[in-house]
């Protein structure tokens, strides 16, 4: 049509009655609220946010969770203090070593004991690679969701890699209930070290690849910068913590401010920067993943000069099974079956009572936070004295960091409120539990 | 293998009819086959995930385990586009009824494979918040037990899925 | 500071305070809450800038029966330390901490919805991880785990909470 046509329909338009104002005569606007979610592409897992547009600016934004609400916390309630490490490892699903780290370290705490050196470097190791693991699906999933397709199939692919490494050491790919109270359920394979390496190898290259496709993309920088933004002063205020905290500024990082499980002595950095916007968080999380990367070959280096057990070797805590990852799963060691099955009745009761009552942990209340991939990954345990948990709070990240989720957003249009949400990278697992 | 026909019995249908039957059995057989691959060759899956067996499901569209092989990496976002619904992850009590909702909306035929122990039967737990399984909501087709199921698993239901899909027959 | 000498400034101006297992725990009546926590924030040799968590538990049959929990961190001097209320005489109302520390909004709602505390002041106290039809509090001692039994080939086997299992 051409443009004088074009403004006559307008006018006919303006003509309709029920677009005007009876009072002024002017032309009605409203705002309009609409829901996305909880079954939505965009949006990381089952988030619903109602959202009040003006056009295509977002003027309020209300977050509405619990759609994946599990009563993990009332569950490990009712079981033993090592069958808790199965639930709490599921809560935030991308980061389960997190999970099971924090959750562990708080048991110790209150037992009073600590895990031997071999299984303290383990246990940075895997977690140090959940960390790539988790920023990987970040970089994929965030990819996927601001139209860079190919980074969701490199993501996935890279994160392949290190599941396969997982899967050796653990037997699971998920989930894995590896890190135990007193050290971790087993030793390195064998080849364990070796894929270890080759991993080590691998992903640096693939990470400078990433760097080479977003990084000066003007996509890519267009849509993320500026794009959220928190200031300093509102994420201390609304308790965010993690990359998105580091963003804006503030230098914050468990692993350096109160470090466990041997985290002093190792050499990384923590990456910090100014804007606070989404494509700091980018970069960010781009320069953690060679931190972590840096940390695990520390870790592999000096496990090789470390023997020893990985299980402490208390008999009221330390989990009796001497567990293997044979040809068809995980399985008992059969050295250990033979010594319980024919040889001691005394280590088959002791193996009977632990696996089934599990260790009775001294009463008393403990807080143990390590650095999830999103931020402070606390657990509140309170013990009553017996074999199974008091209370088991969940301080999980990303519910925190959802809370700054309209501050960051509210201005901007509705496409940034996608790439916002990519940048706060909520798992809705640990914001639900 | 010859049938032999007892006296005195009518099986309802007379010697016409039965002919008739044959000759239309040869049509609809083929045509009910093309239909059938058809249906199965490009099944579009709804984006259902909810929570770790989510994760699987996207590691098993991503490129190590390609569900492209059998026309399924279209993920749709709109129920109303898609055909099969994988209930990926543990349902909560809050979710069910979008759950339902999200399956209404589908357009017939469409299938459901629950995936992983929480959508089968309600996994590990056992409490108040999640559903004891998502049949007690909607018709569930395959079940895929796991833990998260690996990406073969899925795969495994996905082809005893179209297995069923091709020789179901769709004019009835 | 460790959590000696920590525990020992904090007692300066709250005196029931107990440090064990390397952590600091003060515990104050509700009505000096809000003090408490504004000197904790504004001492500059304390600093606890951030507050991590708000929970409670609930301890049937005991009084106080609840105790709501609150994780403090200073960012700047790197140290913890927890401030606990209890909630006696079965009034289960508390201060909201929301106009110190704007963090505390969910984790106060979170802490309704599994609990019941009544948070006074808290701008939109509405259940957050339930459905807003939900009746109870689960997390309650009193409230069961409300699981299904689970079926096998010609038997059923109770919910957790009632297998009577050690």
């Amino acid at each position: 049509m051409a443009a004088p046509e074009m403004a006559a329909a307008r006018d006919d338009l303006a003509e309709v009655p029920e677009f005007r104002d009876p009072a002024t005569g002017e032309l009605r606007q409203e705002t309009m609220i609409i829901n996305m979610g909880p079954q939505h592409p965009s949006t990381h897992g089952v988030l619903r946010l109602v959202v009040e547009l003006d056009g295509e600016t977002v003027i309020r934004c209300s977050p509405v969770i619990g759609y994946l609400h599990t009563g993990i916390e009332k569950n490990c309630e009712y079981r033993t203090w090592t069958q808790g490490i199965t639930y709490v490892t599921r809560a935030d699903y991308l980061s389960p070593f997190f999970n099971e780290l924090a959750y562990c370290l708080g048991v110790e705490r209150l037992l009073g004991i600590e895990a031997p050196e071999r299984a303290r470097l383990i246990r940075v190791l895997v977690c140090e690679l959940n960390r790539v693991a988790s920023h990987l699906v970040w970089l994929a999933t965030g990819g996927l969701e601001l139209g860079a397709v190919s980074m969701a199939l490199y993501g996935f692919r890279e994160r392949e890699i290190i599941l396969d490494v997982f899967e050796a050491i653990t037997g699971l790919r998920m989930n894995h209930a590896y890190i135990r109270i007193g050290g971790v359920l087993m030793d390195l394979p064998d080849e364990g070290p070796r894929k270890i390496r080759d991993l080590l190898r691998v992903i640096p290259r693939r990470i400078d690849e990433y760097e080479t496709i977003l990084d000066e993309n003007p996509i890519w920088r267009e849509r993320n910068e500026g794009i959220g933004v928190l200031s300093a002063e509102q994420a201390l205020a609304f308790g965010v913590t993690g990359p998105l905290l580091r963003a804006s500024g503030v230098a914050a990082d468990l692993r350096k401010d109160m470090p466990y499980c041997g985290y002093e002595t190792f050499e990384f950095d923590v990456p910090v920067r100014t804007e606070g916007d989404a494509y700091a968080r980018y970069l960010i999380r781009i320069a953690e993943m060679r931190e972590s990367l840096r940390i695990a070959e520390q870790a592999i280096d000096r496990l090789d000069g470390t023997p020893g057990p990985v299980m402490v070797d208390d008999p009221k805590v330390g989990w009796p099974p001497k567990l293997s990852v044979g040809p068809d799963g995980i399985g008992n060691d059969p050295a250990y079956l033979r010594h319980i099955m024919e040889e001691s009745m005394e280590a088959l009761i002791h193996h009977f009572k632990m696996v089934t009552q599990g260790a009775q942990v001294p009463a008393g209340e403990v807080f143990s936070a390590v650095e999830s991939p999103r931020g402070e990954l606390g657990y509140l345990l309170v013990s009553d004295g017996g074999n199974r948990p008091y209370r088991v709070k969940i301080r999980d990240p990303s519910f925190v960091n959802l809370q700054a989720l309209p501050t960051a957003v509210e201005g901007y249009l509705i496409a940034d409120l996608i790439a916002a949400i990519a940048s706060f990278d909520p798992v809705m697992g640990g914001v639900d539990r | 293998m010859p049938v032999e026909r007892l006296e005195g019995v009518r099986t309802g249908r007379t010697p016409e009819e039965i002919e008739e039957e044959i000759q239309r059995g040869v049509l609809t057989t083929t045509l009910d086959r093309a239909v059938g691959w058809a249906r199965k060759q490009s099944m579009w899956p709804a984006t259902f995930g909810l929570a770790c067996c989510a994760i699987e499901m996207i590691s098993t569209g991503a490129g190590q385990y390609d569900l492209a092989r059998w026309g399924m990496e279209l993920f749709r976002a709109s129920p109303r586009q898609a055909d099969l619904l994988i209930v990926s992850g543990r349902v909560s009590q809050k979710m069910a009824p979008a759950l339902r909702r999200v399956y209404d909306q589908m357009p017939d035929p469409k299938w459901v494979i629950s995936m992983g122990v929480c959508a089968s039967a309600g996994g590990m737990f056992t409490n108040y918040a999640v559903v004891q399984g998502v049949d007690t909501i909607v018709p569930v087709d395959v079940y895929v037990p796991g833990c998260p199921p690996k990406p073969e698993m899925l795969m495994y239901g996905i082809l005893k899925l179209q297995e069923r899909v091709r020789t179901t027959e769709p004019f009835k | 500071m460790n959590a000696d000498e920590l525990a020992a400034r904090i007692r300066e101006h709250a005196p029931d305070v107990l440090a064990a297992r390397g952590e600091v725990t003060a515990i104050v009546e509700r009505h000096d809450l809000i003090d408490t926590l504004e000197w904790l924030h504004d001492q500059p040799d304390l600093a606890f800038d951030l507050l991590s968590s708000i929970t409670a538990t609930h301890w049937p049959g005991a009084d106080p029966a609840f105790w709501v929990d609150y994780e403090l961190r200073s960012m700047s001097l790197r140290h913890r330390a927890r401030v606990k209320v209890g909630l006696r005489g079965g009034d289960e109302r508390t201060p909201s901490v929301v106009g110190l520390y704007p963090t505390a909004n969910w984790h106060e709602r979170e802490t309704f919805d599994f609990y019941g505390i009544v948070f006074e002041g808290h701008p939109d106290l509405t259940r957050i991880l339930l459905p807003d039809d939900w009746d109870g509090h689960p997390l309650r001692k009193d409230e069961p785990l409300g699981g299904v039994p689970t079926w096998f080939r010609g038997a059923t086997m109770p919910p957790i909470d009632e297998r009577g299992m050690a």
